[in-house]
C-alpha cells in the first residue's frame, strides 16, 4: 500500500525537534521521512556522523525509537547483531513472535561508500532482514568538508581543494549502488530527499522485503556544497532533472527509473548553482564540465539499457 | 555429576559454549582459535543449540555484531585471537563502555609482524587497558572452567563488564587434555536467566545507546567505568567460590604453587606455569625452596593481593610472555613492581616465549638459579632480562 500524505500527517513525530543539525540541512528530514514509514518498531543503527552527532549530545537525545551508534564504520554489523538477537530470541520464545521489528542501519557517504564499505557488503551478504540507509551529500561533512569516493569529479573539498594545478576532485564517484545491487539482494534503490513520495514508498517497500535491502538517498549538504541553505530540497531535485543522480529501483532483479525528465538538463545548469564547482566556470576548465557530462550520461543510458534489459529477461524467463 | 573426557582446548571451550547456549555468537576464523568455532558452528549445524550464528566477514564486524547482539537483550558470545582481536581493538572499548556483558574467548597468539601464528600474550596485553575483565587460563580444564565462569562475571549487576578469557595458541588451543566436563543442567542453572539491562528491541521504552559524550560527561563515563572494574574483584571470588561447590576445583585471583614457605618465586601466567611447576619441583628436589604464583585475574589487577602473596619472599621473577617497546620489562613485571614500590622485595623481569619459542623447564629452572644469586649477592645484576633468545 503507497505511502499517502493524509496517513502522515496523523502520525507521531519520532525524532524530537531541538537537534543540532544545521538549518536548511537535509539529513533530518531524510530521517524523518524514513521514521514516518518505519513507525515505532524500530531499531536504528547510525554511523558515526552529522545526524549520529547532531541528534545524540549527552544527556539529550532526539530519538524516540531505540537507537545505537558503536563506531564509524561498522552500523551495519552493529544492526546486523541487533538482528540476530531478534531472530534468536524470536525463536527461542523469549520475545513475541508476532511482533514485527524493522532494523535500519544508517550511514552518511563517508561511513558507508568509504570505511563502512565492508561492513556493509558483509551484511548484505549475509541477508540479514534490516534496511541499509546511505544519506549521500558526496563528502565528509561532519569532519569539516573532505573528499570520499561518493565526491563528484570536478568538486572542490578540503582534502582536494581547486588551487592553481588541480581542480578539485581527479575522480568519478563511485558508483555505491550499484555495487549493492551486486550483492543480489532482495532490494536496493536510489532516492532523493526532495521527492518525499518516492523515497517513503521505497522505504516502505525495503522494510516489507524479506531480507537485506539498501536505499542511497541523496541528502545535499548546504555548507559542503556552498549555496543559500533554504535550497537544500531544490538542490537535490536538480540533480535528478540532469540525470546526475537518476532515481531508479532495483526489486527482484527488475531495474525501474522512477523519474525519467521529459526534458533532460544539461548538468552544467546543477554544477553553476553550487561553489563547490565554481572554479570549475574559469577559462580553461571547460573539459572539465564535458567530462562530467560525458560520464552522466553515459551513467544515465547505461540505466536506460538496464531497465529495458531486465525487462526483457524476466519476459524470456517467465514460464510459458 | 561431572564426566571426564579428553578434549583439545579449543573444544573445551566450544563445549563450555555449547552448554552455555548463548542466543547470538559472532564468527570468523583465526589460527589458532579456528577449530573452536568449527565444533561450535556443528554444534548449530545439527540443531544441539538456539544460538544466532552471525558469520561476519571480519573481527572488527564480529565484535561489532557482538555489541548490536548484547544492547538487543542476547546473551553473546564471541572468539578470536591475535590480528582478529587487534581488529577488534576499537570495538572491544565501545562494548566496555556501553556495559555489554559479552563474553569471549582469545587463543592467545603473537602479533604481526612479522607474522607469525604461534603463542605468545602480545594480543590480550595489548588489550589490557580497554576495559574489559581477562582471566588467563594454563590448560583447557581452567579455560572450560574460566568460560563457564565468566558469563556469571560479565552479568553481574555491579559489574556489567566483556569478559574474556585467555587460553595459549596451540599449547592448549591445539593439545588434547583430559578433563572433567559438568553436566550441561549444572552449567544451565549455574550461569541463569540472562537478564539484559539495556534491550534496544523493548521499543515502549526507547533507549538510546552511544551518545556523544563531550568535556562536561565523558569523565564521568570513564569513571564509573573505573569503579564497576573495581567491583568486579570480589564478583570473580564470589563466582569462583561458587563454581568450586559445583565442580570441585578451586579458583581465586591466582594460583599459589608452594609458595607459603619459598625463599624464591615466579610470577607467570598461561601454560607456562605447568612447566613453571615442573621447575618448582625440580629445584625443591634439589633443596632449593622455589615457588610459583600463577595469575589467573588479569584485569581487574590484583596487586594488593599479589604482593600480599610474595611479601616473605626476598626475590621474585616476573615471566612476561609479551613486549612493551620502549618500556625495560614486560607489562606483568611493571605493575607488579609498582605495588611493590617501598617493600624490600628483589624484583627481575624475564621476558621469554615470544611467537611461541618453547620454554623448557630448564629455562625457569635457570630463572631461580637467577634469583639464588640475587639473594647471595645481596643485589639483582640485571634486572631486565629475556629468556631463550639468541642474542
Amino acid at each position: 500500500m503507497a505511502v499517502k500524505l493524509k496517513d502522515i500527517s496523523k502520525n507521531p513525530e519520532l525524532l524530537a525537534p531541538g537537534h543540532r543539525a544545521c538549518p536548511g540541512c537535509a539529513g533530518p528530514t531524510v530521517l524523518r521521512q524514513v521514521l514516518h514509514v518505519a513507525g515505532k518498531n524500530t531499531v536504528i543503527g547510525f554511523a558515526t556522523g552529522c545526524m549520529e552527532v547532531a541528534t545524540t549530545i549527552f544527556p539529550y537525545t532526539a530519538w524516540r525509537v531505540p537507537y545505537i551508534h558503536n563506531a564509524f564504520e561498522n552500523s551495519a554489523a552493529t544492526i546486523s547483531g541487533v538482528e540476530a538477537a531478534y531472530q534468536s530470541l524470536r525463536r527461542q520464545g523469549k520475545i513475541d513472535s508476532d511482533k514485527k521489528m524493522n532494523f535500519i542501519a544508517f550511514g552518511g557517504d563517508g561511513g558507508t561508500y568509504d570505511i563502512g564499505f565492508q561492513s556493509l557488503s558483509g551484511a548484505m551478504e549475509r541477508n540479514h532482514d534490516m534496511l541499509y540507509i546511505c544519506y549521500d551529500n558526496e563528502a565528509y561533512m561532519n569532519t569539516g568538508i573532505q573528499r570520499s569516493s561518493a565526491t563528484p569529479k570536478g568538486a572542490a573539498t578540503n582534502t582536494a581543494p581547486a588551487g592553481k594545478v588541480k581542480q578539485g576532485k581527479d575522480q568519478n564517484r563511485k558508483d555505491l549502488t550499484a555495487c549493492i545491487i551486486a550483492h543480489d539482494i532482495p532490494y536496493v534503490a536510489q532516492a532523493s530527499v526532495h521527492n518525499y513520495l518516492d523515497f517513503m514508498n521505497k522505504v516502505q517497500t525495503a522494510l516489507a522485503t524479506e531480507g537485506a535491502a539498501f536505499i542511497n538517498v541523496l541528502a545535499p549538504c548546504h555548507r559542503g556544497w556552498r549555496f543559500p541553505m533554504e535550497q537544500s530540497i531544490d538542490i537535490a531535485r536538480g540533480a535528478t532533472e540532469c540525470c546526475f543522480w537518476p532515481i531508479f529501483e532495483v526489486k527482484d532483479h527488475i531495474w525501474k527509473i522512477n523519474y525519467k525528465p521529459k526534458e533532460k538538463k544539461p548538468v552544467v545548469d546543477w554544477l553553476k548553482r553550487q561553489g563547490r564547482f565554481k572554479h570549475l566556470f574559469k577559462p580553461g576548465n571547460e573539459h572539465i564540465i564535458e567530462e562530467i557530462q560525458a560520464e552522466a550520461d553515459r551513467k544515465w543510458e547505461e540505466l536506460l539499457g538496464r531497465e529495458a534489459s531486465s525487462r526483457k529477461l524476466q519476459e524470456e524467463m517467465q514460464p510459458a | 555429576m561431572t564426566t571426564q573426557v579428553a578434549l583439545t582446548g579449543n573444544d573445551a571451550v566450544a563445549e563450555a559454549f555449547r552448554q552455555i547456549n548463548p542466543d547470538v555468537a559472532a564468527v570468523y576464523p583465526i589460527t589458532p582459535q579456528t577449530e573452536l568455532m568449527h565444533a561450535f558452528a556443528a554444534f548449530a549445524a545439527d540443531g544441539a543449540i538456539d544460538t544466532e550464528l552471525v558469520t561476519v566477514e571480519s573481527e572488527h564486524s564480529a565484535m561489532s555484531a557482538c555489541v548490536g547482539a548484547s544492547a538487543a537483550g542476547a546473551r553473546t558470545v564471541t572468539a578470536s585471537s591475535s590480528q582478529g582481536l587487534a581488529l577488534m581493538w576499537e570495538v572491544l572499548y565501545i562494548a566496555s563502555s556501553y556495559r555489554l556483558p559479552i563474553a569471549a574467548a582469545m587463543v592467545n597468539r603473537a602479533l604481526s609482524g612479522p607474522i607469525n601464528i604461534h603463542c605468545d600474550h602480545s594480543d590480550t596485553m595489548g588489550a589490557r587497558d580497554c576495559g574489559w575483565i581477562q582471566l588467563f587460563s594454563e590448560g583447557s580444564q581452567e579455560a572450560y572452567d574460566n568460560m563457564i565462569q565468566a558469563i556469571r562475571i560479565a552479568e553481574h549487576k555491579d559489574v556489567l563488564l566483556p569478559t574474556m578469557i585467555t587460553l595459549d595458541g596451540f599449547i592448549i588451543s591445539h593439545t588434547m587434555e583430559a578433563l572433567e566436563i559438568l553436566d550441561d543442567d549444572q552449567v544451565k542453572e549455574f550461569i541463569g536467566k540472562f537478564e539484559p539491562v539495556t534491550n534496544l528491541l523493548d521499543v515502549e521504552n526507547p533507549i538510546t545507546m552511544g551518545p556523544l559524550h563531550l568535556t562536561d560527561f565523558y569523565f564521568e563515563a570513564k569513571r564509573a567505568q573505573a569503579e564497576a572494574m573495581k567491583r568486579a574483584m570480589p564478583v570473580i571470588l564470589e563466582v569462583a567460590e561458587e563454581y568450586s561447590k559445583l565442580s570441585g576445583r578451586e579458583y581465586g585471583l591466582f594460583e599459589e604453587y608452594k609458595l607459603s614457605d619459598a625463599d624464591v618465586a615466579v610470577i607467570v601466567l598461561g601454560s607456562a606455569a605447568g612447566t613453571a611447576k615442573v621447575a618448582v619441583d625440580n629445584l625443591r628436589n634439589r633443596g632449593i625452596k622455589a615457588g610459583l604464583l600463577k595469575l589467573r585475574v588479569y584485569r581487574p589487577f590484583p596487586g594488593d593481593q599479589i604482593i600480599k602473596a610474595i611479601a616473605h619472599v626476598p626475590a621474585v621473577a616476573v615471566m612476561d610472555r609479551s613486549a612493551s617497546f620502549g618500556l625495560d620489562g614486560g607489562p606483568v613485571f611493571n605493575e607488579v613492581r609498582s605495588f611493590a614500590y617501598g617493600r624490600e622485595i628483589k624484583l627481575i623481569s624475564y621476558i621469554y616465549g615470544l611467537g611461541g619459542r618453547d620454554v623448557p623447564a630448564e629455562h625457569i629452572e635457570s630463572v631461580f638459579h637467577d634469583l639464588v644469586k640475587a639473594i647471595e649477592a645481596g643485589k639483582v645484576e640485571n634486572v631486565y632480562n629475556y629468556l631463550g633468545v639468541r642474542e
